[in-house]
């Protein structure tokens, strides 16, 4: 009777986690999904503790309460800003938690385990490890813990490689002979170093695609687990998890035309060593005041917002909405435009600029939009550099080129707030800043901004 | 091959065809919130963690459920109320028009 409940619970609850995502593709039903998915979690809580093998609750009890109160508090209050990082910071707790259930089943059963159990466990805590240390080195490098520049070295491809292959090779021996509980240690040690290695390397602009991946890791890492414990729920949960992480990468490395072993192996970083300070030579760009780019922002038509990752740093969101607002008051057409890799993680900016207040139908993806930036009055981009930059569609040479950008330079007029003239990312610099009619407005985003709208409430009656 | 790893096998094939399927229709504009909700999802681990931490096999096993316990429930509780704060943000445009009508007819009611 019990087990049946068991059962059923838990078959529910893997149909519920399909509807909840389901219900995440369209806006008008994503609350309703994730009410789905809450339910189907519950279920799933529920007909666990009634299982005949749990026999005691006091550690469960405490395990949970200290759980759900640290959840509470690291949820409840944490500014829309901060979203990568805290996100990264979830993948590192659910891998942890898959690499720890790995090892306890490990211990508990190593003299009895069939050869596809261990390749399972070896799997889930290679894993579930590995993605903990990488969330908790991504974690601090998007939280400004560490630097976010990449850490590179020479020959680093062939460590990062040889500590993987190690890992395996361990894996691969634990799967012959389960036994030897001396090897277990090693494998979780690499995996864990392996994880470190792995993202170090890794620069900001390229942390939307390593997180994505980071996701599809902890959810194969549960998968895994599945079968270590014979539980569908889990591997269907979890296979869940794999494949939206992998869509999501698959999606930034289409937008930024680089493969996966290009995000993971190489890349942007070196480029920026190799561009050599001073042998930039000294080139004019053309530097407005807000009152100078308020008499063009007044008699626009048709404006398109470009915001980057400078727009969450300087948190200019709500200003950026409010001069959005004042437009429009003007009689102007305001869209947003959004390219795919925007900021720090996938949907950053979605995010950012649905807590100003920006409805959804005012946003719009690079593909929807591209073609209207020859249309538009102003294309104002707040804090975006590499994907504005023109190059990529015409410097063979560029380390960018090919890369799918907004269409900015063709408006009419540009405007860029920018703090200074420093470099992107990918350490090249922008021939969009060059143009003729171009205007740079230097400053910290949310202060150019705010002038922009006191220049501009002055002039658009109220 | 045991019927069991046979069967989970075909689970796994399946379910990843329909998690790419249902998640391709997601638009960017809701990547962050799927991620946040599929972490959530992903912490389905705790399944396996209360029985470790429940089942009294020795301390060793105890003490690492009960972590995997509190890391997992952390990401369950965690992943909803992010996904909750952050869908309650994303309004439709006629939500928007219709509590800043309230909005207004509140202000005339008090004036």
């Amino acid at each position: 009777m019990r087990d049946a409940f068991v059962a059923v619970a838990y078959l529910v609850a893997s149909a519920l986690f399909v509807f909840g995502l389901k219900g995440i593709s369209q806006p008008k039903t994503a609350r309703r999904g994730l009410r789905c998915a809450e339910v189907g979690m519950l279920l799933a809580v529920v007909g666990t503790l009634v299982k005949h093998e749990i026999v005691e609750f006091q550690w469960i009890a405490t395990a949970m309460v200290i759980g759900a109160a640290a959840g509470t508090a690291m949820s409840w209050t944490i500014p829309m800003t901060a979203m990568p990082q805290r996100i990264a910071l979830s993948h590192a707790f659910g891998a942890l938690a898959a690499g720890l259930v790995g090892t306890a089943e490990y211990y508990d059963r190593h003299e009895a385990l069939s050869r596809f159990t261990m390749g399972a466990i070896g799997l889930e805590c290679l894993l579930g490890f590995l993605t903990f240390t990488g969330s908790l080195i991504a974690f601090a490098k998007l939280a400004e813990v560490l630097p976010g520049r990449p850490w590179i070295y020479r020959g680093q491809n062939y460590v990062n490689l040889g500590v993987l292959a190690a890992a395996v090779a361990a894996g691969v021996w634990l799967v012959v002979d389960p036994g030897r509980t001396a090897i277990f240690p090693v494998l979780v040690g690499l995996a864990l170093l392996f994880g470190v290695f792995l993202v170090v390397r890794i620069g900001g602009a390229d942390m939307p695609t390593v997180i994505s991946l980071l996701n599809s890791y902890a959810g194969l890492s549960a998968a895994a687990m599945g079968f270590v414990l014979d539980n569908k729920l889990l591997i269907i949960a979890g296979a869940l998890d794999g494949s939206s992480g992998l869509i999501l990468s698959v999606i930034m490395c289409r937008a930024m035309n680089r493969s996966f072993t290009n995000v993971l192996f190489g890349g942007f970083g070196a480029v920026e060593q190799a561009a050599e300070p001073g042998a930039v030579e000294e080139r004019p760009v053309r530097s407005a005041t807000a009152e100078e780019a308020v008499m063009l922002l007044e008699t626009a038509g048709d404006v398109i917002i470009v915001p980057g990752y400078g727009l969450a740093v300087a948190q200019a969101q709500h200003k950026i909405r409010e001069l959005a607002d004042i437009l429009e008051r003007n009689g102007c057409q305001v869209r947003f435009a959004i390219h795919p890799v925007a900021g720090r993680m996938p949907g950053h900016m979605n995010v950012l600029l649905a807590e100003a207040d920006v409805s959804y139908d005012r946003i719009f993806d690079m593909d929807q939009i591209n073609s209207d930036f020859a249309r538009c009055d102003v294309a104002l981009v707040v804090g975006a550099n590499d994907v504005t930059n023109p190059a990529a569609k015409t410097r063979q040479d560029s380390p960018i080129y090919g890369m799918p950008i907004l269409d900015v330079s063709s408006a009419r007029t540009v405007m860029v707030i920018k703090r200074s003239m420093s470099s992107g990312f990918a350490g090249v610099e922008n021939e969009l800043y060059f143009q003729d009619k171009t205007l740079m407005l230097f400053g910290d985003a949310k202060h150019v901004a705010d002038s922009l709208i006191r220049e501009l409430e002055s002039v658009v009656p109220v | 091959m045991p019927d069991y790893i046979e069967t989970g096998l075909y689970v796994l094939v399946l379910a990843t065809f329909l998690g790419f399927e249902v998640i391709r229709r997601v638009p960017p504009l809701f990547h962050t919130p799927l991620m946040s909700l599929t972490n959530a999802i992903a912490a389905i681990s705790l399944v396996g963690s209360l029985v470790l931490a429940g089942s009294g096999r020795g301390t060793l096993t105890t003490v690492l459920g009960s972590i995997a316990v509190a890391a997992s429930t952390l990401n369950v509780v965690g992943g909803f109320i992010l996904t909750d704060r952050m869908l309650r943000m994303f309004r439709s445009p006629a939500a928007k028009a219709a509590k800043a009508a309230k909005a207004a007819r509140t202000t005339a009611e008090t004036r």
